[in-house]
């Protein structure tokens, strides 16, 4: 049986490119100094500045979690840049003035930026190293009364939605990494959408780590008045450096009651060499509020990063409201992953769903971390929780920390677990169809995320399902 | 279609053009040798069932012909069509034109029928030099498949094999054979666990699927399905060689006298494993 799965050499990471700009970089280092500066480089009203002083402050007391199993050596926090931005000034709303080598930057990784070649029925927020270079489809949004921008321009012209938001959900005291993005993001998305509207077409934003040394904070607001819809994608890329980087982002969501919010990540960052040199550390924080009958869903493929480290949550504050949590995690050669997800019931009748998938492959270790929480309020609250692990080879791990805690005797709460080795006898039959071993591996691994991939928009189904398989590539020989 | 075997042995083989030659084969799992020099050859067309006990082989020397790893080649030579079949990685074996139909078809769960036979179509075309297909074109194409072994098309939709009854997952395995039009399929025990109903289905399949260019290759351990399918010549394994070869009226001795009755004979002869013929 061994002698079949054995390592392989993994296919080129196709967006590990460096474009060579003109860029400001901050010198390294991290003191009040540099966060006044952000502040001030970004043009902040002083309510921001106040509160990234406050973070900033807050995350000096506090300690870099070590409770996820997941290995590193101690970041230097003073070694890195905590701001990068292409020299070439944009234009706000003016796609046309983006250096040029930047918009070709996303168009390589499939991400056309300009009108004639955009995306149909996508508009995409596109944040390059520290900042947004553009935001497309902005007008026919506007046309609605969404507001999609990036987050710098959002606390220009809309420091009131930001004021009243922004910490709402994950407060800066909330860890450490959230501490350092609070002090430290630079920009990242913003998205409002109005009282029973519902965006015509998908938002997404586009991570692009491009600078060495640097760490990217970035941002995400979405906020869904009464009644209303969005679906929001967010991908992410980097080049291949020896050096790991830090991403350390927070996302909040709010749901105001009877709204919906989909949230879905491809998250593709350099995961390291074969070797496990090199790499993204990827420790974010994402967290979303629902209000009474609202609902928020998160989805991730995670196929990038040297370390994941995240839990999309949800808080079920209003009655009747629904989370819903559907996650592919996949590690190959040195990758460790701990992820999965929060689900806070508060409001009575609230329901939620968790179904996570961790393929484990080469030497990778995936952790599934999850807590079901129940308060006493919460009469008739409901969780179902699916988790699957699947090893492919003997040298890789996977690993499952499910917490249940119900102060309530009415609610129900169930929970579901397998793990399972990927079948040399299916393997084999998928061979004798004239099928080679990588794409049978790919195929029988997307069967085991269908019910994942199933919760994606169309068109990202497929990437993520092609990602799958260029990342599992090398792990059966 | 049953004129190959109609015409008799003499005279096939007289025009006899070689698909299959498998010389000396030794195969062991593990450090239990199981085939212990196998030597049979396979002409166009033609159809060969292989009988014998539980533990002769049979199934291993499927599995060896269509290249699983589980087995360990030790000796002798395959060649398919004047190539060197042992140096074949399974996926290179099917893409030349050669389908084992499981004996226990195996299960692919969330990958849609539709989906993994259309995958395997177009692999096998590609290696034909062939383009690709694409969902649409391969509904035309499965849909006539689907009537020669009476398969309601809903299973396309349903996973690869998962919460199929016996003889469903039977019935799937000579779909598969009907859409990827294989030179040389090898049915390992395709009757097993099959109702006398789902037989008639199956055995029916593979006769529509007869041609003087296909040849065939039909495990059983009973005789039952060569009544249906019927073999040009019948070879008998027994402890990994094989022991007697003869025509179609071979099997129906055997349903008679039983296994034994071959042993003994094969014992008191003292003779050789015969060969092929």
């Amino acid at each position: 049986m061994s002698s079949q799965i054995d390592s392989l050499i993994a296919r080129e990471y196709a967006a590990g490119f460096v474009t060579d700009i003109e860029q400001d970089t901050l010198p390294p280092g991290l003191d009040e100094d540099v966060v006044r500066e952000i502040s001030r480089l970004k043009a902040e009203p002083p309510f921001m500045l106040e509160w990234r002083l406050k973070a900033y402050r807050r995350w000096l007391t506090m300690k870099e979690p070590h409770w996820p199993n997941v290995h590193y050596d101690a970041i230097d926090y003073q070694g890195a840049s905590y701001f990068s931005a292409p020299r070439k000034k944009t234009l706000l709303g003016s796609l046309e003035d983006v250096d040029p080598e930047i918009l070709k930057t996303y168009e390589k990784l499939g991400i056309p930026l300009l009108e004639q070649k955009r995306l149909a029925g996508v508009a995409v927020d596109a944040i390059f190293d520290s900042v947004s270079v553009g935001t497309t489809m902005r007008d026919e949004l506007a046309k609605h009364g969404i507001i999609f921008c990036s987050f710098g321009e959002a606390v220009r012209d809309h420091p009131e939605l930001v004021e009243k938001y922004l910490g709402s959900v994950v407060p800066y005291s909330d860890n450490f990494f959230a501490a350092l993005n609070s002090a430290v993001f630079s920009d990242g998305s913003f998205c409002y959408v109005p009282k029973g509207v519902r965006s015509p077409m998908e938002l997404s934003t586009y991570f692009r780590i491009n600078a060495a040394d640097t760490g990217q904070f970035e941002r995400t607001l979405i906020v869904a008045d009464e009644g209303a819809y969005v679906s929001y994608l967010e991908g992410c890329t980097a080049p291949k450096r020896d050096t790991n980087q830090l991403h350390a982002a927070v996302v909040e969501l709010v749901a105001l009651k009877g709204a919906t919010v989909k949230y879905s990540t491809v998250q593709n960052w350099y995961a390291g060499d074969k070797e496990g040199r090199g790499g993204i550390y990827n420790f974010v924080t994402k967290r979303g509020k629902a209000y009474e009958n609202a609902k928020i869903s998160w989805t991730q493929v995670e196929t990038g990063s040297a370390i994941t480290w995240k839990y999309p949550s949800v808080i079920l504050q209003g009655d009747n409201s629904t989370g819903e949590f559907y996650s592919v995690a996949v590690v190959n050669n040195h990758q460790q992953a701990d992820t999965g997800t929060k689900m806070i019931h508060v409001g009575k009748n609230t329901k939620s769903t968790i179904v996570s998938k961790g393929i484990s492959a080469g030497q990778g270790n995936n952790s599934y971390r999850g807590r079901v929480f129940v308060s006493p309020r919460a009469d008739g609250a409901r969780n179902y929780t699916q988790c699957d692990s699947m090893l492919v080879g003997n040298r890789c791990g996977a690993h499952t920390f499910p917490y249940i805690e119900v102060a309530n005797k009415n609610a129900i709460v169930e929970h579901e677990a397998s793990t399972s080795k990927i079948g040399e006898d299916q393997i084999f039959y998928l061979k004798q169809r004239g099928l080679s071993a990588e794409q049978a591996v790919s195929m029988i691994v997307s069967g085991f995320c269908k019910e994942v991939f199933k919760e994606l928009p169309m068109e990202f189904a497929l990437e993520a399902q092609q990602l799958l398989g260029i990342t599992l590539e090398g792990s059966v020989g | 279609m049953v004129d190959v075997a109609a015409s008799g042995l003499e005279s096939s083989m007289k025009h006899k053009v070689e698909m299959l030659d498998i010389k000396g084969l030794k195969a062991s799992a593990g450090e239990k040798e199981i085939l212990r020099g196998i030597s049979l050859s396979v002409g166009k067309g033609e159809i060969h069932a292989i009988m014998g006990p539980n533990g002769s082989g049979k199934s291993t020397l499927a599995q060896v012909l269509a290249g699983n790893p589980a087995f360990e080649v030790t000796a002798g030579s395959v060649s398919f069509e004047g190539r060197d079949l042992l140096e074949m990685p399974p996926e290179a074996r099917a893409q030349a034109g050669i389908f084992l139909a499981f004996q226990y078809p195996i299960e692919i769960p969330g990958v849609s029928n539709a989906y993994f036979l259309r995958s395997a179509y177009n692999e096998v075309r590609k290696a034909r030099g062939e383009d690709e297909v694409d969902p649409m074109e391969f509904v035309g194409i499965v849909e006539d498949k689907l009537k020669l072994v009476d398969i309601d098309p809903e299973m396309l939709n349903r996973s690869v094999n998962v919460g199929f009854s016996g003889g469903e997952k039977k019935r799937n395995e000579i779909l598969q054979l009907a859409v990827l039009e294989p030179k040389l399929a090898i049915l390992d025990e395709t009757d097993s666990g099959l109702d006398i109903d789902a037989l008639h289905t199956v055995a029916d399949g593979v006769n529509k699927l007869r041609n003087r260019n296909r040849s065939f290759i039909v495990v059983t351990h009973y005789q039952r399905l060569l009544n249906y399918i019927v073999p040009d010549y019948v070879h008998v394994l027994s402890n990994g060689r094989i022991v007697k070869s003869g025509d179609k009226q071979l099997a129906l001795e055997l349903e008679e006298k039983g296994y034994d009755w071959l042993a003994e004979h094969h014992a008191r002869e003292g003779a050789p494993a015969l060969s092929g013929r």
